[in-house]
């Protein structure tokens, strides 16, 4: 009766753990990942916990300023950056180019065992008492005072810095080398070329990043000085090489994000995409452009006024990119037949919410405005905007609309767009606030605040209270439908692309004849049905 | 896109549609398969290809690793100019220019590794080059293992115990961090090729490598010759610089 797949061809502990599919070894990641979500999460319950009452009366600062640490450390490098390439991108990626398998499978288990060790340095550094430094280990703080476990925690990071490297180099030697004939780079699917955009960053940004907080344990254990002042080191230094990686990782969380909502918007509005080689080509200008912005970082670091304005232009010019995506994104729904199922409904979140987070960027990047927000809660509310508004919402979106191949079980409608709403409300009610209050000049980073700024830090509480409940229920009814979910066709969306036309969840060698690619892999509708006048 | 809807079908790789009626149950050449092709690959060659780049775009990843402590070097000398050259002036010019002779000689018996696999030269000759290049190596180890200890009896090891008579201590302890930073890296990485070697010599000697196999020699010679490249930069940046330093 059950066709053989991926999920049932091989039992047991040993057939997942020594697995060389790409399919199984993205389980492994979204398995991994999510309990590192919600690690994380729960470093930022006790956050809004403690910003519940101006008084800093649950924790004291230090153990505050673990808190955030920790919260930033494990969803920046342990869950965004992994997320949505690793999960869904390795499960995709051949699919959607017609390959059997990713160009180096071997390699491919391998990075998730260095992510797993570099997971449990983190853990140890969590559970052995955690780190105060803030997820930018900013020197010389980190080198020469902080007294808490920094050398385990940048090691978590470096270790699984080259989970994330490996991922990259698979990915870019995949998409060039393992394409079935007629797959070429003008049909690949917009999220194959997000990815591809997304690799660029992690191998060229990773190693920097790696090297870095190597030599920041290297100085806490050897007490060299290359980053202390009082030896002559220079820690604006360590600032350069920390955003050169840490910028244009925020567009290694964003990128692939933009390739499910281009993925899903077509899908959804039953209509290709408008203006694909823009769309296609704006992602590896995200890449190129966000490899020169760092510099916005340390507007007020000590950075000549002359850098500071190139950069300020350089973060102007990145936007355009994003802005011609939200565009072709908007366009692509005008006069679609828009269907609102809930993939679709986090593509609507995430247009709307990436756009209110990149335009507050904009004023970031403005020289002057920047130092009135510098360190505010303005900046917190921007790159949440960005990474949790942006990049999970995309992460949300593309797991619903996958779930069926990935299982081959539907779940659940009903509840699915409950959870989409819960996620929209209660994070706009988290974050807004923080704009305000940040702007008003409530500082980052501090476990107690005047009480005049006690409304707005209730509003995020309370919203994040709604998050969480909305990030909770997913799980329930995407666990629920392995069990009892109705079996998934092929293509339950009426989708188009290669991942559609192989059963739900798809076999191992994902396609029984290798396919010959005679067109386009976006194909909704002849493109004179659809002309827009 | 226009072109997403042409009727005829466009093939990317050469030589497989004529294979590939409807209803192959598989693809891939219709003779026996080499035993060295893994099963999503279609053929050899782009097999090869594959491990190739994926080499190249590794050593891509490594010059931006190498490239932080480039970075740091280029601050501090612009900073230090002097400091530097006096630090630098202290470092075994002897010792360092016959370590990057011995590295330039390994690049050349890696390529002739390279070339007797590639030929399908016996295991036995093979080997040999392997062997060699291990040699090499392993001889800029040793010789390197005599730098360190000589840092350490002096003790111009960064750290509490550093101690520098010179007129620039903190340009010197900072020179000397970069130094055993890059130098180390460096070593490690060429540890880790003597490990690949180790491993290119028990396949050579199993009779893995001929004309049709021969990728994993190929791609161990061209990360060996990046980790030399690495070394040519830093014997003039570290040991050179400090030759036309005077002190006083």
């Amino acid at each position: 009766m059950t066709t053989l797949n991926y999920i049932n061809n091989g039992h047991g502990l040993a057939s997942w753990l020594l697995t060389k599919d790409h399919k199984r070894i993205a389980l492994l990641y979204l398995v991994s990942i999510t309990a590192f979500f919600f690690l994380g999460g729960l470093f930022a319950l006790m956050i809004r916990l403690e910003l519940l009452t101006p008084a800093g009366d649950l924790m004291t600062a230090e153990t505050y300023n673990k808190m955030f640490t920790m919260h930033g450390v494990v969803m920046v490098f342990f869950f965004l950056i992994p997320s949505i390439p690793a999960v869904l991108g390795n499960f995709l990626i051949p699919i959607m180019i017609g390959a059997k398998d990713l160009a180096f499978p071997r390699i491919n288990l391998l990075s998730w065992y260095i992510y797993a060790l570099g997971g449990l340095f983190t853990l140890f550094s969590a559970l052995s008492g955690g780190v105060d430094t803030g997820w930018t280990f900013y020197t010389p703080y980190s080198t020469a005072a902080a007294n808490s476990h920094v050398i385990t925690a940048a090691l978590g990071v470096f270790i699984t810095g080259f989970s994330s490297i490996l991922t990259g180099l698979n990915f870019i030697v995949t998409i060039h080398r393992m394409r079935a004939p007629g797959m070429t780079w003008f049909r690949l699917p917009l999220f194959v070329w997000s990815h591809y955009a997304t690799s660029l960053i992690m191998i060229l940004g990773t190693p920097v990043i790696a090297i870095t907080v190597l030599l920041v344990a290297a100085e806490r254990v050897l007490h060299m000085g290359i980053f202390d002042p009082a030896l002559g080191g220079d820690p604006v230094l360590f600032q350069h090489m920390f955003w050169f990686y840490s910028h244009p990782a925020v567009y290694i969380m964003i990128l692939p994000a933009m390739g499910v909502i281009s993925e899903i918007v077509q899908a959804f509005a039953r209509k290709n995409i408008f203006g694909y080689s823009f769309v296609a080509f704006s992602s590896l200008a995200i890449a190129i452009v966000g490899f020169f912005v760092w510099g916005h970082h340390i507007f007020v670091a000590g950075q000549s006024v002359y850098a500071g304005m190139i950069f300020s232009f350089l973060s102007f010019v990145v936007a355009i990119p994003s802005a011609i995506k939200v565009f072709n994104w908007t366009a692509t729904i005008y006069r679609g037949s828009v269907s609102l199922d809930s993939p679709m409904l986090y593509a609507f979140g995430f247009i709307g919410l990436f756009t209110i987070g990149g335009l507050t960027g904009l004023f970031l990047a403005a020289m002057g405005l920047d130092i009135h927000v510098h360190d505010t809660y303005f900046i917190v509310a921007h790159f949440h905007y960005i990474m949790v508004g942006g990049a999970i919402m995309g992460y949300l979106g593309g797991m619903h609309y996958w779930w069926p191949k990935i299982s081959g079980k539907l779940y659940s409608e009903g509840w699915a767009k409950l959870a989409a709403g819960m996620v929209f409300i209660g994070f706009n009610l988290t974050f807004f606030p923080q704009f305000l209050v940040g702007y008003l000049g409530m500082p980052r980073r501090y476990h107690m605040y005047p009480p005049e700024f006690q409304i707005f830090n209730v509003m995020s509480t309370a919203g994040a209270t709604v998050l969480a409940a909305g990030y909770l229920l997913p799980m329930v009814y995407f666990t629920h439908s392995l069990f009892r979910g109705k079996p998934a066709p092929a293509d339950p969306w009426g989708a188009k692309g290669l991942e559609w036309e192989i059963p739900s969840p798809p076999p191992t060698e994902n396609f029984a004849i290798s396919p010959i690619v005679t067109h386009g892999t976006h194909q909704y509708a002849p493109s004179k049905e659809v002309g827009v006048v | 896109m226009s072109e997403g809807y042409s009727d005829a079908p466009t093939v990317g790789l050469p030589g497989r549609v004529s294979i590939q009626g409807p209803g192959t149950p598989h693809d891939g050449d219709s003779h026996a398969h080499h035993p060295k092709l893994q099963h999503h690959f279609d053929d050899m060659e782009q097999q090869a290809e594959a491990s190739t780049l994926g080499m190249w775009v590794f050593l891509v990843t490594e010059i931006m690793f190498f490239g932080g402590l480039f970075l740091a070097y280029a601050v501090y000398r612009s900073q230090y100019p002097t400091g530097f050259q006096e630090a630098s002036a202290h470092l075994n010019v002897t010792l360092g220019a016959f370590n990057t002779a011995v590295l330039i000689f390994s690049s050349l018996t890696m390529a002739f590794a390279v070339r007797a696999a590639q030929t399908g030269e016996k295991p036995r000759s093979q080997i040999i080059w392997i062997v060699l290049t291990m040699i090499l190596g392993a001889t800029f180890l040793v010789v390197k293992y005599f730098e360190y200890k000589d840092k350490f009896t002096h003790h111009t090891v960064p750290g509490p115990s550093f101690v520098w008579d010179g007129q620039y201590p903190a340009a010197a302890e900072i020179f000397y961090s970069l130094y055993f930073c890059m130098t180390g890296l460096h070593a490690l990485h060429m540890i880790i090729g003597l490990g690949i070697m180790t491993w290119l010599a028990i396949m050579a000697k199993k009779g893995t490598f001929n004309s049709t196999y021969y990728t994993p020699v190929e791609v161990s010679g061209l990360y060996w010759h990046f980790v030399d490249i690495v070394w040519i930069f830093l014997f003039p940046l570290l040991y050179l610089i400090g030759r036309h330093y005077h002190a006083g």
